[in-house]
């Protein structure tokens, strides 16, 4: 019998505010100098001490919610989730339940290579992070530098049936939440985790069968693997006659393989209840549309328009639209440029990004208007490709202005026909048994006599009509 | 003239014209604690030596005559639900036992920056679960009027302190009466504030939606001078109203002639002593006298108010009391620990006691998954309905009185091993907190030689009124003037 798995994914995400959810200290617990510092009575959940929700908080909560096309409730409110655990200093973890944020949203993915895919998102809510723990022999540690700071729990439908449409699905999430500069994505920092609820079933059946929920992934590594060990163990399981167990599950990166936390029995009785140190939030329509207007341009709006506009590939344009400040960058480089965007696009998809990537660099290490001198000198032929890319790592280096650096580095490209004529003429003149083998039917050897005269003018040579020069000369010494 | 049964506003005048120093008035009053309070045991601590610095400071701000409020040099006490920084908070528990709170209370601030004299924190039912202080962890506290009574709780030692001259005020927590009924028992009047008047950061949660901090004093217009200094919004409570504080104090002179008091019918209940029934009908006749105008009424839903409060209450209590898990401050019996629960099940069993326990484990039951919508859904239900016979019952009157207990102070022992007898004699004052309204208690006579209160319950954010109701009573009356013969 043939299998498809049935996936739903959580992605909790810490949001971006300077303080942290229901009191004044700092949210930035990444940057924290050393343990416990950014803590009050309220973070550390002290006797007497009290919640106050963060407004910035509940405003990004309502811009991804709307981002996520969800309907964002005008009265939403917080619950206590009650467990004991050494994290959790309250002995509950103040979120919401029944009345969240937002809700009945969508996102389009690929569902594979050819399909398009709508999940739909169930929900999001806000609430608070816990304390880290870092497990030693004996004993733990606990720090509260995290306690308290907001997180977006995003919840999906159980919508997709591939790992490739929940990686593109956790990939456009992440991406968006950069967009809207709620979350840096730095999921080393583990600033955006996933969960992973699974199940597989006969493929045309349209039964949910009992699932696993695979917590804390960390990256989309992570998040890939353990959603494909996860599905071959259950179909495993299935195919050898067994039932699949509702449980908890850990993904033990190192092995591979998930592992049993906690069985559907030993299931946690959060005892939800509405957290009476906080009133409810009323929002209003004016508040709900002012958020609304805040909204940017969206990853996959901007490639339609870069498609539309600059004449881009599906592929071109989501590469620029990856990142905003990449699309951006572009954007700048093409309003600079004489060349067409698609040749801009093309620079800043090869030799650009090589160089991004290579020195771990962010875009506005090179100024844009520099990028479009670079691609239009190459177009006018006033320097060649090679020494474009020459000029371009000379900018990611030591900066500078382009026109000067060709210049200084005598790299301008030689179009002077009599010039070139000569210099090919005597690599022909000096090399009579390639010409022989050439005549014979070698015709590679074309590119090795245009590489023999490139090398003679150090790359300075117009390559085109180099290689025109050189048909020319090795046509007039056919017999 | 015996400065330890000076009212605030008696101590103020006297401070004000330096006839007597802040020094003196808290010296007397810590000799008065040392002397008494063995017999009475309102203090868990006394804190001598910051009374008379906070003194000292105050009769500097006195001499100088700069930034004086009506508290400036005048001693009281806390209830031991309220944060002290540097200064040991047990809730009358022992897992808070060497608890040394790191903040303060916003009240407290408050109550510093207004110059107040702290001597002390007083005895408490444990996280102010009891209706006789005797559930603290530590000793009962006893009726100065009878030391064979109870003084009533939770914040029975507040109240026995006030009455006994061991502080010119004190201030409680309320959250189903704990602040009325023990002013009741000891003959003091005392003030349950609008749900959110108050701050209530750094005060130890027993149920966060009933919680109300509030005074205990002599008189009316002292508990009004106590409002106006802690009283108002507090960025660090988000239930706190916006609204300005009133001078109440400053407007209590007015008449009464014309004010419509309702008596609402449910609270005369059949069983009532018969003392209690007779002081309240001759303070009735006096405030007829007065002028108001008395009017009988209905709060239909009362019969459900003891079983939504001892519902909503313990749910809520279950879960404010997670934190005392022995990981971050307080006791913590981690001997032969194997993991954390280990910790957490061996500190909790060791350090609350019988009553919190019961608590926690009926709240918890109440919010457990399958009970949730028959208990604390149809109770929070239930609370809308208690809610709204008030805000009826309001549209025809401008207060209501009531007796603030059924019966006067009962015997040490007499309750505590029957939990549901303790729980019942809330009865008067459970439906007050879930309603959010504010309720005063006032004495107004004794039965059987212990002192009986009548409780007056106003409208939302109408503590004015109350003032001056009570306050035109006390004009015309001893009752609060009596002393217990220690």
């Amino acid at each position: 019998m043939k299998y498809e798995p049935v996936i739903g994914l959580e992605i909790h995400a810490e949001l971006l505010t300077n303080s942290k959810m229901f009191c004044g200290c700092s949210a930035d617990h990444a940057s924290a100098s050393e343990p416990n510092v950014n803590i009050c009575p309220t973070c550390a959940g002290l006797p007497g001490a009290l919640p106050v929700a963060n407004k910035k908080a509940v405003e990004l909560a309502a811009l991804v919610g709307l981002a996520l096309n969800c309907s964002i409730n005008k009265r939403s409110a917080f619950a206590r989730k009650n467990y004991y655990y050494p994290d959790l200093p309250k002995g509950y973890q103040i979120s919401q339940f029944d009345f969240p944020i937002a809700e009945k949203g969508w996102l389009e993915v690929n569902a594979d290579e050819k399909n398009q895919l709508k999940v739909r998102v169930r929900r999001a809510h806000i609430e608070e992070d816990t304390a880290k723990l870092t497990h030693e022999k004996n004993y733990a540690l606990v720090d509260f530098n995290r306690s308290g700071v907001p997180l977006l729990e995003i919840v999906s439908e159980p919508d997709m049936r591939t790992v490739e449409a929940a990686l593109d699905y956790a990939t456009k999430i992440r991406a968006i939440l950069r967009y809207l500069g709620v979350n840096s994505g730095d999921m080393e920092k583990g600033v955006l985790r996933f969960e992973a609820n699974i199940s597989v079933r006969p493929v045309d059946s349209d039964e949910l069968r009992k699932r696993t929920e695979i917590k804390n992934l960390n990256s989309f590594r992570a998040l890939v693997r353990a959603s494909q060990y996860e599905i071959e163990r259950q179909i495993k399981i299935y195919e050898s006659g067994g039932t699949v167990e509702q449980e908890t599950l850990g993904w033990d990166d190192a092995r591979g393989v998930t592992i049993s936390q906690r069985s559907k029995e030993d299931a946690h009785d959060y005892r939800y209840f509405p957290e009476p140190d906080l009133p409810p939030l009323n929002l209003s329509d004016e508040w709900i549309q002012s958020i609304r207007e805040q909204l940017p341009e969206l990853p996959e709006a901007k490639t339609a328009r870069f498609m539309a506009d600059f004449a881009l590939t599906p592929s071109e344009a989501r590469l620029l639209t990856s990142e905003l400040s990449l699309a951006n960058y572009f954007e700048e480089a093409v309003r600079h440029a004489k060349s067409s965007p698609k040749t801009v696009s093309a620079w800043i998809a090869g030799e650009f990004m090589r160089n991004l990537n290579e020195r771990n660099a962010q875009p506005v290490a090179v100024p844009a208007e520099s990028l479009a001198q670079i691609v239009d000198m190459v177009a006018d032929k006033v320097i060649g490709a090679s020494a474009g890319k020459t000029v371009l790592t000379e900018l990611f280096e030591r900066g500078g202005d382009p026109a000067q650096i060709v210049k200084e580095k005598g790299l301008a490209q030689i179009s002077d026909e009599g010039f070139i004529q000569e210099i090919v003429a005597k690599i022909l003149d000096d090399n009579p048994s390639e010409i022989e083998k050439y005549h014979a039917g070698k015709e590679t050897l074309l590119q090795w006599f245009v590489g023999q005269a490139a090398r003679a003018t150090k790359g300075k040579a117009d390559p085109v009509l180099t290689k025109e020069l050189t048909l020319k000369g090795l046509e007039e010494r056919r017999k | 003239m015996e400065l330890t049964n000076l009212t605030v506003r008696e101590a103020h005048e006297l401070l004000k014209i330096k006839k007597i120093s802040s020094v003196e008035l808290t010296q007397a009053t810590l000799n008065r604690i040392r002397d008494t309070d063995s017999k009475i045991k309102s203090y868990i601590t006394v804190t001598d030596e910051l009374a008379l610095q906070q003194a000292r400071r105050a009769d500097e701000r006195l001499a100088k005559g700069e930034n004086i409020t009506p508290l400036t040099g005048v001693p009281y006490s806390l209830k031991d639900s309220l944060s002290t920084r540097s200064v040991r908070t047990t809730c009358a528990s022992k897992i808070l036992e060497d608890y040394v709170p790191q903040y303060n209370a916003t009240v407290v601030d408050k109550l510093n920056d207004a110059g107040a004299v702290l001597l002390g924190k007083t005895n408490m039912d444990e996280f102010g679960m009891g209706s006789s202080c005797e559930n603290s962890a530590f000793f009962n506290t006893h009726n100065p009027w009878n030391l064979n009574h109870v003084a009533g709780g939770s914040s029975g030692g507040a109240a026995a302190a006030v009455a006994a001259g061991m502080g010119a005020f004190s201030i409680g927590e309320d959250t189903g009466g704990s602040v009325r009924m023990p002013a009741a028992f000891c003959g003091v009047t005392g003030l349950k504030p609008t749900y959110g008047r108050v701050s209530r950061y750094g005060v130890i949660s027993l149920a966060s939606s009933f919680d109300c901090v509030g005074p205990l004093a002599r008189n009316a217009y002292d508990c009004a001078l106590v409002l106006e200094a802690i009283a108002g919004h507090d960025s660090h409570d988000s239930t706190t109203y916006q609204e300005k504080v009133p001078q109440y104090a400053a407007n209590l002179n007015k008449s009464i002639e014309k004010m419509r008091i309702g008596i609402p019918k449910e609270y005369f209940v059949a069983g009532m002593d018969a003392g209690v029934e007779s002081a309240l009908q001759e303070a009735i006749r006096q405030l007829e006298k007065l002028g108001a105008e008395i009017r009988e009424v209905s709060l239909p839903h009362t019969q459900y108010g003891l079983p939504v409060y001892y519902l909503l209450q313990v749910a809520e209590a279950s879960s404010n009391l997670a934190r005392f898990d022995g990981m971050r401050f307080g006791m913590s019996v981690s001997k032969n620990a194997q993991d954390s629960l280990d910790i957490y099940l061996q500190t909790r069993r060791d350090g609350f006691g019988d009553e919190v326990k019961r608590r926690i484990m009926l709240g918890a039951y109440a919010l457990s998954a399958g009970y949730y919508d028959a208990y604390y859904l149809k109770a929070q239900k239930t609370r809308t309905l208690l809610r709204r016979d008030f805000e009826t019952a309001f549209a025809s009157c401008d207060i209501l009185l009531a007796p603030t207990s059924p019966m006067p102070a009962f015997k040490l022992g007499e309750k505590i091993n029957d939990p549901l007898a303790m729980y019942l004699s809330d009865v008067c004052t459970v439906s007050t907190n879930p309603a959010g309204v504010p309720a005063l208690t006032v004495p107004c006579g004794f039965s059987n030689n212990l002192p009986v209160g009548m409780q007056l319950i106003g409208k939302h954010l109408d503590e004015q009124t109350l003032f001056q109701v009570a306050h035109a009573y006390q004009q015309e009356t001893d009752w609060h003037e009596r002393l217990p013969s220690l």
